[in-house]
């Protein structure tokens, strides 16, 4: 038992580091949709990856690299406050849009990022 | 009363939490910030379900462990799509009719499809809410009825 625990101990810092940098992977990724996609509201939702996947992978590695349980605590408060946030922040967004009358792109869009100026 | 005692558990909890000194001093003066915060929720009369929604902390957590799930799977999607080398993408806006009635049930219902990448609620009005959508095809009014019907009665569901 002792020695499945030891090997849990060897793996969990390595596990976090793994989950932090995909973490920081899907914030890139997050970001280049941010600059691709053409009107404002596709950009939201490249941005709402960034909020949702990529900041609870790299909390849960955070969490894994933690050296005390009162630090896993604050960050899952972190975590729980950014959830709770992130979708507020969004919708005033796009709601402020709305009501400034910014027209959505509607309809297929294919081949290169044209009409990426807005 | 149950809100009262369940504000005040959830302060206490968050408060040792965050703090992580237990010194005589450093703990009276939580005591005293927990007493002040839940006299001024108690002034600005925000004591209600809404403002203190702790005893439905069971099926909000079930369905918080559900929307966590979908929001995986949405993310694969988003993912695809901003790393697919030719753009290819089919925005559209759609209007949903919600089941749920109380302001609670219709702020979980909203903040979820916001949540998931793909979906942005824009505007409520009334029962009806308008969504800004990345694909048209996976934003028919059935794929979110189960969204719907998981934060009513997550919300209101019960007890009412």
């Amino acid at each position: 038992m002792t020695e499945i625990m030891g090997i849990l101990m060897q793996i969990k810092p390595v596990l976090g580091a793994f989950l932090c940098l995909v973490g920081g992977v899907l914030a890139i990724i997050g970001t280049v949709g941010v600059l691709r996609f053409p009107d404002f509201y596709s950009r939201l939702h490249a941005a709402s990856v960034i909020d949702t996947s990529a900041a609870t992978l790299a909390i849960i590695g955070m969490m894994l690299l933690a050296p005390t349980w009162l630090i896993v605590f604050k960050l899952g408060v972190v975590w729980l406050f950014l959830f709770l946030t992130g979708p507020t922040s969004s919708h005033a967004l796009a709601n402020a849009a709305h009501t400034a009358g910014v027209e959505p792109l509607i309809g297929r869009r294919n081949g290169d990022d044209e009409g990426a100026d807005s | 009363m149950g809100y009262f005692i369940g504000l005040i558990v959830v302060l206490t909890g968050l408060w040792l939490g965050l703090s992580g000194l237990y010194k005589t001093l450093i703990l009276s003066l939580g005591v005293v910030s927990i007493i002040l915060s839940t006299i001024l929720a108690y002034r600005f009369d925000i004591l209600d379900r809404e403002g203190s929604p702790y005893g439905r902390l069971p099926q909000l957590i079930s369905y918080w462990a559900w929307l966590v799930v979908e929001i995986f799977k949405a993310n694969w999607v988003v993912v695809k799509a901003c790393l697919r080398a030719q753009l290819d993408i089919n925005p559209a806006l759609v209007k949903l009719k919600t089941c749920c009635e109380s302001d609670l049930a219709r702020t979980v219902f909203a903040n979820s499809i916001t949540l998931t990448p793909g979906t942005v609620s824009v505007t409520i009005e009334g029962d009806k809410i308008l969504v800004h959508a990345l694909y048209e095809e996976e934003a028919h009014p059935e794929a979110f009825e189960e969204m719907d019907r998981r934060s009513r009665a997550a919300s209101d569901g019960g007890r009412a």
